[in-house]
């Protein structure tokens, strides 16, 4: 298990490693000359002088060989040194680390409401099988991962902030502030949970054990909360991983839309400026964040589950 | 075969909706009642009506034509992301599992950093410096979806390539090239049917989410995601400029999912029972 896990951290830093020379050959790919654009950023576009921009050129090691560029960049990086922003000036990392814990609540509490809504409803549509019930569980669950995220939140502030008027527009702030972004960004997983949650559950309460408990006279109750939920649990939780993941990318989406000051908003937004050190960290870190998420939920996972640690002790 | 997926309910009913969406764009020009570009500020931000059901935008342009031109880009951009991406998948995955050894090792690390980035981040990224401009949107979309072809492809040429088959041709002097096209790809095809069909829906989705951010197509452009994105701006006063974009969205893409899950069920019918339970 050990090896396993060694192994695949060795695998983790290649990807790593990976992640940066496609970020970096991207950053040197796009269109326009770095040099100016960092001239623009600090003087102003109007009275630039070629002087200032080579002088920029020269003390930013722009004019050296791309291979050498991206050593320095890499080792500065390393270092804790992700650059400054084209923009403010100001170091990248420390405007990410301000808005790191507003993406991470948001995502935290995307992924409380949708395992509210997703396993209750999934327990109830599996002991219920083909019932209207189930039917209709069924169904919402399926509009639920369909449905484009940009437009369930528009459609969310339609209803609940400028016809019923109970929650804000946009905003950060309260609790009040991240019902709407939490529900629009928690509903495809919420979604996807439900339709897994309802096929486990079908095929645990198949298994021998049940039988075995039903006929043993235990209430159908004890059987599924008792029996069945707990062994239901484990290909649940590795989507769930995998799925936070994705709620991670959505998360660009779902800030823009409410105005939600995270890592989210700050990509776009960078974007739109075209600041390119702040595009490349942000776009760094999901990726880092999100190869991370996926080794815990595979180790998670092997912990878990009986079957596969028992076979390799 | 056919007739399988003609009793596939899934499938069925998908294929009728793109059916009618390829209709739709083909016979845009005669369907639309009105011009989709033009301006008349006359008449801007008009409720539903007879004479636009769908109501009119800012500028006065019918939001129905515009939702009907709308299905020419987004097929198109479904079309061509789905054909560059498989293509480039398919290439990857029947290489790299044919040779195997470091080669396959190497090809295979290069798709794990390709999907380290989660959802739309690396197209977002990459449409955003590259500029605006509907090639850059297929661009940078297919950059984020050829890699789920190349993993299946790639495990599916590894178990095919140990059959006997393979090895009779082997046997008989064929080149790699023989063995890969005549041999393998007929064999491994139909999974990347079935992953082309819900690659579709997802790179219109993906657009339309891309436009939304203002990112990629430019208005005045006709296209989904861009009605969106201006439309929110009236959400309180024209709230139907956000309603009927984002319901012409979610069918196509539902339409998109259905053919594919229908297509998965016909093609591996195991599959299909599991679900069914």
């Amino acid at each position: 298990m050990y090896r396993y896990i060694g192994k695949r951290l060795c695998l983790l830093l290649i990807v790593i490693l990976g992640v940066t020379v496609l970020t970096f050959t991207l950053m040197h790919a796009a269109p326009g000359d770095m040099a100016e654009m960092i001239a623009i950023s600090r003087y102003g576009a109007e009275n630039l002088t070629t002087a200032e921009v080579e002088a920029i050129r020269l003390s930013e090691g722009l004019d050296s060989p791309v291979m050498v560029q991206y050593f320095h960049w890499l080792t500065h990086m390393i270092s804790g040194d992700f650059g400054n922003s084209l923009i403010t000036g100001e170091p990248v990392l420390e405007e990410i680390l301000i808005r790191l814990p507003a993406t991470l609540k948001l995502s935290f509490a995307a992924l409380l409401v949708s395992l509210v809504i997703a396993i209750p409803a999934g327990v109830i549509a599996a002991s219920k099988q083909h019932s209207l019930m189930d039917y209709l569980t069924m169904s919402s669950a399926l509009i639920g991962t369909s449905v484009p995220n940009f437009w369930l939140g528009l459609l969310l502030i339609l209803l609940f902030s400028v016809t019923l008027g109970w929650f804000p527009v946009f905003g950060y702030g309260g609790l009040r502030y991240m019902v709407l972004p939490a529900l629009t960004l928690g509903a495809g997983l919420a979604g996807i949970t439900t339709r897994l949650t309802r096929s486990s559950m079908l095929e645990v309460l198949n298994q021998d054990y049940v039988t075995t408990a039903r006929s043993k006279g235990l209430s159908e109750r004890r059987i599924i909360f008792k029996h069945a939920l707990k062994n239901a649990f484990i290909p649940i939780i590795t989507v769930i991983g995998i799925q936070l993941g994705h709620l991670l990318g959505g998360t660009v989406i779902v800030e823009s839309i409410f105005a939600w000051p995270g890592i989210g908003k700050l990509l776009v937004d960078s974007i739109y400026a075209r600041d390119f050190a702040t595009v490349q960290a942000c776009a760094l870190l999901f990726a880092i964040i999100f190869v991370l998420i996926n080794l815990i939920v595979d180790v998670l996972y092997l912990f878990l589950n009986p079957k596969i640690s028992y076979q390799k002790e | 075969m056919i007739r399988d997926i003609l009793k596939n309910k899934m499938a069925l009913s998908g294929l009728l909706i793109i059916t009618m969406l390829i209709l739709v764009a083909l016979l845009a020009p005669v369907l639309a009642p009105h011009d989709p570009y033009e301006q008349l500020l006359e008449k801007a931000l008009m409720a539903p009506c007879w004479d636009y059901p769908f109501g009119t935008d800012e500028y006065g342009r019918c939001v129905l034509s515009r939702i009907i031109f709308g299905t020419q880009t987004a097929l198109f951009i479904g079309l061509s992301v789905t054909v560059v991406s498989a293509f480039v998948g398919v290439g990857i995955g029947l290489t790299a599992g044919f040779y195997g050894g470091r080669f396959d090792e190497f090809l295979m690390r290069i798709v794990d950093v390709f999907l380290a980035f989660p959802g739309l981040i690396l197209a977002l990224v990459v449409a955003g410096l590259l500029g605006p401009g509907l090639p850059n949107v297929i661009f940078a979309l297919a950059l984020v979806g050829w890699m789920g072809y190349a993993r299946v492809v790639r495990g599916a040429v590894l178990a095919e390539k140990e059959k006997e088959f393979v090895e009779t041709a082997r046997s008989l002097g064929a080149s790699d090239g023989y063995i890969i096209f005549l041999h393998l790809l007929p064999n491994i095809i139909s999974p990347v049917i079935v992953m082309a069909s819900i690659g579709i829906g997802q790179a219109i989705l993906g657009a339309a989410a891309l436009s939304f951010l203002g990112i990629g197509v430019q208005p005045p452009t006709a296209m989904w995601g861009l009605m969106l994105s201006y439309g929110k701006d009236y959400l309180q006063s024209a709230p139907y400029l956000t309603i009927f974009p984002g319901v012409i969205i979610m069918v196509t893409v539902l339409a998109f999912n259905f053919l594919g899950d229908g297509l998965r069920d016909v093609c591996d019918p195991r599959y299909g029972k599991v679900i069914e339970e």
